[in-house]
């Protein structure tokens, strides 16, 4: 029975490590949906985890996430009216988002904490066991007895499935992504669908980073999200900038990441950096795989412009 | 184009990203005087200040800004520079280690080719991905970084681990390995490399066929390719693979002239840096040095700031992450897009 215990481990572990990068690949779906790349969400995860430690100190988890879903909207909105409506170039622009991101974050932490630290004290969200189905073996503990955060980023995922392929704003939406010259001949404006899409995608990549500090680590270190933004991006194109899709993705990259827990349940003597470059490779495989396969938005990354 | 404009305007856009990390540290209650105060000294308080604190650190950054420009002229964004710096230490570090008894003149050509050969492999799976597959390479090689750093971490716990087996570091490099310094200082030959390259990348893009068919395809790689009879692949391959190359001897240099061995942590983020000298010059060589040597600065006077006003040296990637979007928009707003069309 050793082994239904560590398989049971591992899943949890996995689910646990994939909810921020679901988060962050939901939003990013979004995002680019709507024809826009944006490398910020690495720095929107980053200043969304500090803002979720910031605000979970004042006043519990769920203010922490609330901070979190702010911050990251904000870091987006940066990059939207730069990359946007000013038309700078997307990936630069969000690479010094990202950059800047690591420095406003170090400045505030410092500030808020000194150069000890916040320390664990940071009260983070119990797990709630979903009745009846939590005792199920091995898939039980992972999948139903699992932070608020988790369920809700689910249903996140179902939601934006339904929003994206059913509803007229999320066709307007993928018109905007695939053709903004047809859209804006049907009366869209591309720039606000675009600017929506962005700091939304912000908000979740925020709530991301909160989940990484209020349903993981329980702190904030600087530099903590260590590319967890890009690995969604990744993600979104491994889930064929499907929600359902990236909700699987993410689910494998948790795996991924949750291996190095395995390994040293089974015994196995493997250096941890072994573990550590994982994900990364595997981003790389996935895009190398599916890039052939799957076609993003047509006009993703383009500047747009608006005559 | 009107030259000091440009220049003027890489001028505002330095000054409004110091203007903003002023701003930044007034909102968070520190004392931007004591801070900037603190910052200058750490940078040109004094000749040795500028010699062994600046100019050393604007080596790693005046290297990796030209990799980095040499690649984005071409319309490829290479965003791994950081990686390649590290596997250019990494291989640095080892070949230095069995460099004992060997003659300087042969020691240290052979340490930093290794550097150059290591950056070139590292860069050449996103060349191959990008080719092959279509992977753009702005997420490969940014996936990459954290690969390498991982890598560090693995060969000082591994295999290069010092004889001691105590710390995360190597042992220090064989002494003919080491590069040749300014006497007094902490200047080394790396520097008068890096002078030495720019000058080879000037004449590379306004006296070749090559570079100015690199600079071709970065502008337009449809038409070079239909008029200039360019193939836009194998030119986008090769100068990826110089950038990479030129990045991984960064590293090597920064092994054989500063740390002396190889540790965690070894690089405070100079190849993101070398993102925003690369982008402030404009990609133009000699710009490169200007910008290099501005930003070394920074670097110097941050650890200063961190030590003397208690501010944490990650506040100078505000600096930077402002410099490189004020850029971004004065070229913006100018209509004269910055990005070459085929960088995305």
């Amino acid at each position: 029975m050793e082994w239904v215990a560590v398989a049971g481990g591992f899943v949890a572990a996995a689910v646990r490590a994939g909810t921020p990068l679901l988060w962050a690949a939901l939003g990013e779906t979004l995002t680019e949906r709507s024809g826009v790349i944006n490398l910020g969400v690495e720095g929107a995860m980053l200043v969304g985890a500090l803002a979720g430690t910031l605000g979970g100190f004042a006043g519990g988890p769920w203010v922490g996430v609330i901070a979190a879903a702010g911050a990251g909207g904000v870091a987006s909105l940066v990059f939207a009216v730069l990359a946007i409506v000013a038309r700078a170039d997307q990936i630069i622009t969000g690479t010094a988002i990202t950059l800047g991101a690591v420095g406003v974050t170090g400045i505030v932490f410092r500030r808020a904490f000194g150069s000890t630290g916040p320390g664990l004290d940071l009260e983070t969200f119990p797990s709630v066991s979903v009745p009846l189905l939590h005792r199920i073996p091995v898939l039980g503990e992972g999948l139903f007895h699992q932070p608020a955060l988790t369920y809700l980023a689910v249903l996140v995922a179902g939601a934006l499935a339904w929003f994206v392929f059913r509803t007229r704003w999320g066709l307007a939406l993928r018109a905007v992504g695939e053709s903004p010259e047809a859209a804006r001949a049907a009366g869209i404006s591309v720039r606000s669908v675009q600017l929506v899409a962005t700091v939304v995608g912000g908000v979740a990549a925020g709530i991301g980073g909160a989940t990484l500090v209020l349903a993981q680590v329980g702190t904030f270190a600087e530099k903590m999200t260590a590319g967890r933004g890009f690995i969604a991006i990744a993600i979104v194109v491994l889930g064929r900038w499907h929600p359902m899709g990236v909700l699987a993705a993410a689910l494998f990259f948790g795996g991924a990441s949750a291996l190095q827990f395995l390994f040293q349940a089974m015994g196995f003597d493997v250096p941890y950096q072994l573990f550590l470059m994982l994900p990364y490779l595997l981003a790389l495989a996935a895009l190398t795989g599916v890039v052939g396969k799957a076609r993003g938005p047509a006009a993703l990354g383009v500047s747009s412009d608006e005559g | 184009m009107n030259r000091w404009m440009t220049v003027r305007r890489s001028i505002a856009a330095v000054l409004g990203g110091l203007g903003l990390l002023a701003i930044g540290l007034v909102a968070a209650g520190y004392d931007p005087g004591a801070a900037f105060g603190a910052l200058f000294r750490g940078a040109f308080g004094s000749w040795y200040a500028f010699s062994s604190a600046t100019l050393p650190r604007s080596v790693p950054l005046i290297i990796l800004g030209l990799g980095f420009a040499i690649a984005y002229r071409s319309g490829a964004l290479n965003i791994g520079g950081e990686g390649q710096f590290l596997v250019g230490a990494i291989a640095a570090t080892w070949l230095g280690g069995m460099m004992g008894g060997v003659p300087p003149v042969l020691a240290i050509p052979i340490v930093l080719a290794g550097s150059v050969v290591a950056g070139a492999l590292w860069i050449a799976i996103p060349v191959l991905l990008r080719l092959r597959f279509g992977v753009l390479e702005v997420i490969s090689t940014l996936l990459l970084n954290f690969v390498a750093e991982a890598l560090v971490s693995l060969m000082v716990q591994g295999p290069l681990q010092e004889a001691k087996g105590i710390y995360p570091q190597s042992d220090p490099i064989a002494v003919p390995s080491r590069l040749p310094i300014v006497g007094g200082t902490r200047l080394h030959l790396g520097f008068f490399l890096a002078l030495a390259l720019i000058g080879a990348a000037w004449f590379l893009f306004h006296r070749t066929l090559l570079g100015f068919r690199m600079k071709a395809i970065g502008l337009g790689p449809k038409a070079a390719h239909l008029v200039g009879r360019i193939s836009v692949g194998s030119l986008l391959a090769v100068s990826l693979l110089v950038s990479g190359a030129i990045a991984g001897l960064a590293g090597g240099v920064e092994v054989t002239g500063v740390t002396y061995a190889l540790f965690q942590n070894l690089s405070p983020g100079y190849g993101f840096t070398a993102i925003a000298v690369a982008l402030l010059a404009r990609g133009h060589p000699l710009g490169i040095v200007a910008a290099g040597v501005l930003f070394g600065a920074l670097e110097a006077g941050a650890g200063a700031m961190q030590r003397d006003a208690g501010i944490p040296a990650v506040a100078v990637y505000v600096v930077q992450a402002v410099t490189i979007i004020i850029v971004l928009l004065a070229d913006a707003t100018l209509r004269r897009r910055p990005t070459p069309a085929a960088a995305t």
